[in-house]
This record gives structure tokens, sequence and C-alpha cells, in this order.
């Protein structure tokens, strides 16, 4: 009974949906139709960035209302949201992991590190100069900050998702 | 026989599960989503997913066989047999009279089976440990479904569905008697577990090492994919409507009427949607339960149904 | 001469020929020969089956043919049925069988075993049809000493075949002392030895001593179908034999225990009270659960099936002891029904194991393993082997379109409509009887899950996988019968519906049919419900296609494209990260720990400089038979205990032996001078 009473009291938390966010929606995106299944992978983040994905999956944010789902599998992944620069230990994952996705699919690099201008860029550790996914795979959409809003991430994933 | 009637029946039911799996999965998210204060993805969310993959690229891992590629059809296969095989809709069906409740629980035990066989088949230690664990609380399932289906079979003398709901229909009493009531409760609890819904599985889970369903299909991609989320959602459906078709049989049409057979239509989408509804609003406040707990709860679920068979002999009045 | 007895004499005189030409004839044709004239004793045998299966009956009596007792045959319907089973298993299993001994090398194509071959499918075929006590007796004896001796040809290879060979002869003869002694004090009461006088003298018989019989009876009947606590020997000495002779002996040997309790309690004791039957019921229920859960647990594939066997065995028991119960309860017509699942049962089993065990045979000819732990990935080397041992498993999971499931239909519809027979006992034993058929066969689901996604699905997991080759044309083409039966077992049963009928006739059980075959579908005749499989299986495909078709008519790409299997991007998983037997039935196993109580145990070496750190960690697991521990262990120890105590009075001095032998004869003559 105090949970179905918490349920009342708090309500909908669910953020009014701001505009669509606009820009050129990538090709591979409009064959998804709206759906799309997301697998993270970390390719050497701070974990910074994955603290604020999961933040744009909570109620608040709630990014599942765009269409946008989180799976276990890249087999079943339609876009790959990457974090971090890529290290040299994840660089062949990496690609794997993307090769392991079903086409029509879509890399998303996530944060200053991903693309190449982070904190980290330099740094002996990365499989590139940069660190930068594109470096490796080609990368569909660029989601900057450090790390990147929750907001920011929601906007690159309704431009897949295109809701 | 061959009624025009009949075969309308039946397509219009199996149309209308198969139309309606991803939406009844679409509503259940919904219902989730609510309560937990989200907006939601909506309820046509599911199709487009299904839409999706199978606009998706096929792909064959390498190292697996035949039983990897024919496991979604055979899901989807057996799914679409129950949903033809369950008077829904109508007692008045050509397939009512082919198959009994034994027949539907051996083709939903078919699907579990070719599934578990096809995620051994991949070879990978996450194909294996699903198939191993749903073969487990498959194992245990079967007993519940088994004694529940002996309880509810014995008012009226046969395991026909036809002639159970005609029964029920008739005898409204039959509804309330405690022995239906216990089998229907045990039944509930083993479709829990059939379908693959908390507090046996998380349908939701990420989690490597609470898998079981999500464990034995990690290996599918694009159009196999949609075809095992698809049977999924119709085992989902047709378990949830094959209780509501026992626990209210009310509305289901008994006679070669049109009018009778539509309003049939109507209601089972109400009772599904609301069994549906419901079950996602309990979900909310159930956490998936330790493997080597789930054997509890279904031999909870056992006790029950073994009451229900022995509450309907002894109050009959032998 | 009708078609019996001609078909009795062929099969007769096959089998005498099949032994001389498997002693007499050179390697190189020996089991050729021996092995054709196999397969005309089991179609003498089918075609004298199914002849007696059409409502014919035969009976001859031959006094000469054996000192003081003669020999006494008849065939009815009955025996029929179990002859035809046998007679149709050793068609193919011997045509298999030339395949699997060919090139005339290894111990199964040695001379002893190809002679023994012939006499031992000629005994399966011939105990249905004795008479009378001494002909049963001897043609039952004679079964169980060929197949004594033809599971222990491979006793050069392997040393525990001699144990298991020990454990079979001294369980089966055990039976056969509580066989003769059953059915000595039967014919003694009853006047006379020939069924025909047992059937007329039954009534003769105190309840008391009419109780005697049919337990001494059933214990014999049950432990040769390998029904639980009897069923040591079974997961010993079936897996241990030439697969052949496995398939033999778990498909047509076993039946004839469940031939004998049918004839003994039902034809010749007249059905007795209800107590027996309660017994034959909870002892099938308790081996169908035992049985098939050892089975879940096994990894050996051939002692998985073994234990299946004790399973099936187990529902035919459940069904005869419904049959017995309904009986008593004044149901005849439901008792026919039960008795006609169980024999249809016996029926689809024989198909499905003969199937199960020359598929395992095959893996074993090719591989040398027998080890699910060590096998995987045989789909792509042997796919014929595959298929077909997944066709046997369809049938043993008793899931639709499978032959198996048919016959638990039936037996499951018996049962639920059985809690109409008034009775507490049948209030109480059929709900659970529902729950133990319906538990096996979801552990059965399990055990055939993994015997074939593990066994044979997956990739190789030893060398020895990794150089399967596909079994020879023979080989298949024996399988491929049994496959044929089977698949027409499970899509047209509807035609074993009046065979099914007299069979339970001459059962003298009751002589209303229980079942309607025609339009494709088997119907109970009171009630209706209804099963057809021909339809299911059409509306099955039906399904498929239209599946198929939708997933086909929507996509957008076609071309498959070929991925590595997906390994978390930790480099490819090797096939020793694959779930094995022992992983897979592990969560089952931690379920029922309380009844399997298996011994585990994990060894964990430190390195030596510091116990934080470990050098190896070794996990050993074993389930053993718990019935067999507890049992039979105390019960073997004490027999060494009092062998070696007695051994004290063998002192070796010819003098003490000389004493015992004058107190021995002192102490006769004192009793009979007190007695007279």
């Amino acid at each position: 009974m105090g949970l179905l009473r918490k349920i009342r009291d708090t309500g909908r938390v669910a953020e009014p949906a701001p505009p669509p966010p606009g820009g050129e929606m990538p090709a591979a995106a409009r064959e998804l139709g709206g759906s799309a299944q997301v697998r993270c992978v970390d390719a050497g983040s701070c974990n910074g960035c994955e603290i604020e994905i999961g933040m744009a999956f909570n109620p608040v944010y709630d990014a599942e209302r765009y269409g946008a789902r989180l799976v276990a599998s890249p087999r079943h992944a339609d876009v790959l949201l990457v974090t971090g620069p890529v290290t040299r230990n994840m660089a062949a994952p990496l690609k794997a992991t993307v090769a392991a996705a079903a086409e029509p699919r879509l890399v998303v690099a996530v944060g200053d590190c991903a693309l190449g201008c982070g904190e980290f860029t330099g740094g002996y550790g990365l499989a590139s100069e940069t660190g930068a996914v594109e470096d490796l795979v080609r990368v569909d959409v660029r989601i900057p900050g450090c790390p990147p809003e929750p907001a920011a991430i929601i906007a690159g994933l309704r431009q897949v998702t295109g809701r | 026989m061959l009624s025009g009637f009949g075969v309308v029946t039946l397509v219009a039911q199996v149309l209308l599960v198969v139309a309606g799996a991803p939406l009844l999965t679409g509503v259940m998210r919904q219902v989730r989503a609510y309560l937990e204060g989200r907006a939601g993805a909506g309820v046509l969310q599911p199709w487009r997913d299904v839409r999706k993959l199978l606009r998706k690229e096929p792909i064959t891992p390498t190292g697996t066989g035949p039983a990897f590629r024919a496991a979604p059809l055979v899901l989807v296969a057996t799914g679409l047999l129950v949903a033809a095989l369950v008077p829904l809709a109508g007692t008045v069906s050509p397939a009512a009279s082919h198959g009994d409740l034994i027949v539907v629980v051996a083709l939903l035990a078919l699907g579990t089976v070719t599934l578990a066989l096809a995620g051994l088949d991949t070879g990978t230690a996450f194909g294996g440990m699903g198939a191993s664990r749903e073969m487990t609380i498959a194992a245990l399932v079967e007993p519940t479904i088994l004694l529940s289906v002996l309880a509810l079979s014995m008012p009226s003398g046969s395991t026909s569905l036809a002639a159970i709901v005609t029964g029920r229909i008739d005898e409204p009493a039959r509804l309330a008697s405690p022995s239906s009531l216990l089998a229907l409760v045990a039944l509930a609890v083993v479709t829990l577990a059939e379908a693959g819904r908390l507090p046996v599985d998380n349908p939701s889970t990420h989690l490597e090492l609470t898998m079981v369903h999500e464990a034995m299909v990690l290996e599918y991609a694009g159009p196999d994919l949609a075809l095992i989320e698809l049977g999924a959602q119709l085992r989902l459906t047709v378990l949830l409507g094959l209780l509501a078709t026992l626990a209210v049989p009310w509305g289901i049409a008994t006679t070669t009427s049109w009018p009778a057979l539509l309003l049939a239509l109507v209601l089972l989408t109400i009772k599904v949607t609301a069994l549906g509804a419901g079950l996602a609003a309990a979900e909310v406040s159930w956490a998936k339960v330790r493997l080597f707990r789930v054997p509890e709860l279904l031999a909870g679920s056992f006790l029950l149904a073994l009451l229900a068979v022995t509450a309907s002999y002894f109050l009959s009045g032998a | 001469m009708n078609t019996i007895s001609t078909a009795l004499a062929v099969s007769g005189a096959g089998a005498l020929t099949g032994a001389a030409a498997g002693l007499g004839l050179p390697a190189r044709i020996r089991s050729w020969i021996a092995g054709a004239l196999t397969a005309v004793v089991g179609a003498a045998g089918l075609a004298a089956g199914a002849s007696a299966l059409t409502g014919r009956t035969w009976s001859a009596s031959f006094p000469s043919l054996l000192p003081l007792a003669g020999v006494r045959l008849r065939v009815d319907a009955l025996s029929g049925l179990f002859m035809a089973v046998a007679g149709a298993v050793v068609v193919a299993v011997a045509v298999y069988g030339i395949g699997y001994a060919r090139g005339g090398h290894g111990p199964v194509a040695s001379r002893p075993a190809q002679a023994v071959l012939p006499l031992f499918a000629a005994t399966l075929v011939l105990v249905p049809a004795a008479s009378s006590v001494s002909t049963f007796l001897l043609l039952w004896e004679l079964m169980a000493l060929t197949s004594l001796l033809l599971v222990l040809v491979e006793h050069a290879e392997r040393s525990t075949v001699r144990s298991a060979g020990i454990w079979y002869a001294v369980m089966t003869h055990l039976g056969l002392v509580l066989l003769l002694t059953g059915l000595a004090l039967f014919a003694a009461k009853a006047g006379g030895e020939s069924f025909d006088a047992l059937r007329a003298g039954a009534h003769l018989l105190s309840p008391t001593v009419r109780g005697l019989v049919f337990v001494l009876c059933f214990a014999a009947f049950a432990s040769k179908a390998g029904a639980v606590p009897l069923h040591a020997w079974l997961p010993r000495a079936h897996p241990e034999a030439p697969s052949q002779v496995s398939a033999l002996m778990s498909a047509a040997m076993v039946n004839l225990g469940v031939y004998g309790t049918v004839r003994v309690g039902f034809d010749l004791l007249g059905a007795g009270s209800r107590w027996w039957w309660l017994t034959v019921l909870v002892t099938g229920a308790a081996s169908a659960v035992y049985g098939i859960l050892q089975a879940t647990l096994a990894t050996d594939l051939k002692r998985l099936l073994a234990y299946s066997t004790c399973e099936n065995l187990g529902l035919v028991f459940v069904g005869v002891g419904a049959a017995g119960l309904f009986h008593a309860g004044g149901d005849p017509a439901l008792a026919g029904l039960a008795l006609a699942a169980a024999l249809l049962h016996v029926v689809n089993h024989a198909g499905f194991k003969a199937l199960g065990f020359t598929a395992a045979g095959s893996v074993l000819r090719a591989t040398g393993e027998r080890n699910l732990d060590r096998l995987g990935g045989l789909r792509a080397k042997m796919p014929a082997t595959a298929s077909l041992f997944a066709l046997a498993a369809l049938g043993a999971v008793a899931l639709p379109p499978g032959n198996g499931f048919v016959s638990e239909w039936l037996l499951l519809q018996s049962l639920i409509h059985g809690l109409a027979v008034p009775g507490l006992t049948t209030a109480i034993v059929l709900p659970l009887a529902v729950a133990a058929i319906a538990l096996s066969a979801g552990l059965a689901a399990a055990a055939f899950v993994k015997a074939l996604g593990v066994g044979f699905f997956a990739r190789p997991r030893s060398p020895q996988a990794t150089g399967a080759t596909e079994s020879p044309a023979l080989m298949l083409t024996g399988m491929g019968l049994l496959a044929a039966a089977c698949a027409a077992l499970a899509l047209v049963p509807g035609v074993l519906a009046d065979p099914l009928a007299r069979a339970v006739a001459a059962s003298r059980l009751t002589g209303i049919p229980p079942l309607t075959g025609g339009e494709l579908r088997l119907r109970l005749t009171d009630t209706s419900a209804a099963y057809a499989p021909l339809w299911l299986a059409a509306a099955l495909v039906v399904s498929l296609v239209l599946a198929g078709a939708g997933q086909r008519a929507w996509r957008r790409r076609s071309r498959r494209r070929a991925a590595k299997l997906w390994d978390c991007g930790g480099g490819q998983p090797t096939p020793r990260m694959a779930y094995t037997a022992t992983s897979f039935a592990e969560p089952l196993q931690r379920v029922f720990d309380d009844v399997l109580a298996p011994e585990q145990d994990v060894n964990v070496t430190h390195v030596r400089e510091s116990i934080y750190l470990v050098e190896r960690v070794r996990y050993t697991n074993r389930v053993p038979d718990r019935i067999e521990h507890r049992l039979y262990t105390p019960l073997l120890a004490l027999f060494a205990e009092v062998g070696s105590r007695a051994r004290r009075l063998a002192a070796g001095s010819v003098h003490v032996y000389l004493g015992y032998g004058f107190v021995g004869v002192v102490a006769l003559l004192g009793v009979l001078t007190v007695l007279k």
C-alpha cells in the first residue's frame, strides 16, 4: 500500500518533451522508423559519461519515450553508444562490437573524449593519437560535452529515432 | 465440419492475437511507465521494434546450425497454433475439436524446448546458461499445469477447451467453486513462469546473472530476433487469453451468430488488456526472485493445484 | 498351417541357422549372413504378431519337444502386440547391426556374439508365445542368458562390462527365482501348468495365495522392466552392451516385463484386488520420476537413455496399475483405455528408444565417446545421425508432433477421467500420478534437450568429436526404418486403435473397445476429447510456412551475413566455454539436492608461498544412484559379512567335513523320528 500511495503522490516526474532537436537525420537512421535499441560501449571512459547516460534513461529525462531502449547484446542493437577515448585494449573489442551489430547500425560518440578532444587526448594508452572513436569506426552522431548533459544525449538519440 | 462461421472465427481470433500481441506488450510497458512517473514510448513501440528488426540484416553466427535457424519460426508457429486452438473468441471453430488443453500446454512446451535447443546450438556460455535455466523452470512448471488442467476439466468431464468453456458459461457456479479458483491461481503463477515474467524472469534485464530467456536469444539479430520477440509476445498473449477465457468466459461466442462473434472479439481485447495492465501494475512492486527460490514458488503453486483437485473431489459430494 | 505358425517356424529356423552361420562362417561374411537371418527372425515375428493383431489366434502343443513338460505355444492379440513390437525392433536393429559389425573386426563381429544374436532375437519374439509355465520359464531364461552373453561381448575392452554383467546375471536370476516360485505355487494350487489350466484354476486360490503369486511375479517382471527399486542392473547393463544389443534390450526385452505383468495379473489371475494395482501404479510412478531424474543428471549418453527406459516403463506401469484400479473400481471401459494407453506407450517407447540407442551407437562408433561432456558439434559431422537422434528425442520428450506424446496424452486422459471412478484411493492416487507423469515429462524435456543440445549441437569439445564421420549406409538404413516407424506412430496412431482393442480384449480385462481410430485421429469412445496428430502436424507446418512467409514479406535485406559468435569483445569463445552436460544439469541437481544427494568435492591447492594465491582448483561431482547406495550397498555388505563368517565352517579338513555330514544325517533322522 505504501508503494501505491507513493506512486499516487509522486505522479508524473518526466519533464515535458523539449521540441525535436532538428538537425540532419543520418541515412541509416531513416530505416529504423522510430525505434532504436541501444548498446553502450565503454571504450575507456572515466565513467562520467556513463553516469549521464544512466540519467538520460531515468524517469525525469525518460529517453525511452523517444523510442530508445537499452539492450544486452550488440546483436540486438541498432545504436552503439560509445564513450571515452578508445584505449589500446578496447580498440579491437570496439571494432568487434560494431561488426557484431546488424545493418543498419549507427555509432554515436558520446563525450569530448570519444570525439578526440577530451581530457585524455595524447595520452599514452590510447589506440590513436587523439583516442577519437572515428579513428577506428565510422561515427554517425556526435554528442560533445565533458560530460554531456542528459538532455544533450537525448537530443543525439532523438536524431536517430526521429521522434 | 468446416462452416464459414467457424473459419471466420478462427481467422479473426488468430489475426487479433497476432496484431494485438505487440500492442499488449506496449500497453504493459506504458502502464509500467506511468507508474514509474515516466512518459513511456507509446503502445505502438513494440510494433515499431518488430518492423525495424524485420528490416535489418539477418545474421548467422558461425558454428550455429539448423536448430538456431528454425527456432524463431517454431516459436511463432506454436504461438499461432495455440492462438487457433484456444477458443478465445468462439467455441464454434474448426480447430477446437482437433486438440485439447493438454495439446495446448504441450505446444507451448515445444516452443520452450526449441528455443532452449537454439540456445545450446550457439555453443556460447550464455546460450547454455539460459537453456539450462529455462528447462529447469519448464520441468518444474509442468506438474502444476497438468494438475490445474485436471482440476478444471473435472466438472465438464473433458479436457476439450470448448467443452470446459461452454460448461463454465452454462453453469456459472463452477467459476466460483473453490477448486476452480485454486486451479486458476495455480495456473496464473505458472503463466508468469511460462511467459518469463517477474518474479521468475525479468524480461527487461540486461544483467547476465539474472537472465533466463534473454540469455538464450543473445545471438539473434534482425528478422530472426523480430520473430523471437513476436513469439514471446504471442506466448504471453495466448497465456493471458487462456487465463481470461477460463476465469471470465462470458462473452465468448458459443453459437454461430455474427454480432456475438464481434462482441466476443471486443470483449477478448478488453479482458486481455485488463489482465495485462493488472500484471504490469503488479510487476512494479515485485522483484525477481533468486533462481533457486523459483522452485519454492512453483512448489507453492503445485500445492494449490493439488488442493484444487482434491477440493473438487471432496466438494463434488463423493 | 496358418500365417502365425509358418512365421513362428521361420523365426525358429532362422534363429538356429543364424546361430550356426555365426559360429561356422568366416569373419568376412559372418555378420552379413547372421545379420540377415536375424532380420528374418524379426520379420517373421512381426508377421506373426501382426497376424495375431488382426484377430487370429493359434495354439499348439509339442509334448515331445521337451522332456517331462513339453512345449505349449499360444498366440493371441496380446502376445501378438509384443511379438510385433519385438519383431519390428529386431528387423531394424539387425540391419543396423550388419553395418555396425561390418569389416568383421571388433568383439561384436566375433563368432560367439554373431551366433548368440539371432538366438536372443528369437527368444524376444517367442517369449510372448509361451503358454505354459515351463515353456515360459524356459524361454525367459534363454532370453536372460543370451542377453547376458551379449552384454559381456566387450568384456575385454572395459572392466565396467564385467561388473555390469555380474549385476545383470545376479539380478536376472534372482528375478527368475521369484518368478519360478510364484508360477510354481500358482501351478501347484491351480492344478496344471498350462496357461489354460492356470486361467481355469485361478479361482481355486485363496486371496492370500493369489496376492503372493502376484507379488512374486510382479517383482520379477518389474525387475526385468527396470522398475525402481529393482532397476539397479539396467543403467549398468544397457550402456555397457554393444549398441544394437542395448537397443534390443531397451526397446524389446524390457517390454516383456510389462507383458508378464499383464498376462499373469489380468489374464491368468483375473485382475485380482485393488492393492495389487496400487502397488504397480506406485512402483511405476516412482520409477518414472526417479528414472528420468537420474537421466537428467547423467553425462553418459547411453546411461541417460537407459534411465529414460526406467522412466518410460514406469509410465507404462502407471497405465497398467490404473487399468487394474479402474477394473477393481468397476469401470471396465476406463480400465481398457488405461491399458490401451499403456500398451501404446510400449509400442512408442520401443520405436524411439531403439532409434535413440542405435543413434548413440553410431556416435560411439564414430567417436569412441559416450560422455556428453566430450561430444558436441556432431550435427555438422554426422547430420543424418543427428537428425535421427532428434526424432528419437522428440518422441522421448512427449511433445507433439512426436510419437511419445500420443500415448502420454491417452494415459493422461485415462487418469483424468479415472477420477470419476468412486473410491478414496483413486481420489488420492490419481492426481499424484498425473503430477508424476507431468514431472517426468518436464524432466524428460530437460534430459533430451541436454542430450541433443550438448551432445549433437554447439561445437566439438574433444578431438574425437572433431574427427567424427557419418555412419555407413546400412546403419542409417536400420535407423531409417525405426524413424519411419516413429513417424507413422506419431502421425497415424489411429490405425492401432483396433489392434489395441483386441490386445486389451485378449487380456480378459474388458471387451469394450476403448478407442476409435478413424478419420486420422484418436478419439475416446465415451468422451469428447480427441487428438488429431495428422491435423496438428499439418497445422504446425502451415503455421511455420505462415511465419516464414510473413518474415520474408516484410524484410528488406535477404542476404544473410555470417558473423563471429558474440564474444563480449573478449576473444573467440572456445568450445571449453560452452555449457557441458554437467553444467546444464546443475540447477536441477541443486533443486533435487535432497532426493539425489550428489557428492561434490572442491579441492583447492594453494601456491606454496602464500595461502592467498591459488595454484589449482579441482572440482569433482558425482551423482550416485541413491537407491542403489541406500538399498543395495548394505545388502551386499550383509551378504559379504555372512559369507566371510560362513567361510570359517570350511576349515579345509576332511575330518571336519565328514563330521558335518554325520551331524547332518543324524539331525535329519532325528527330525524324521519326531515328525513320524
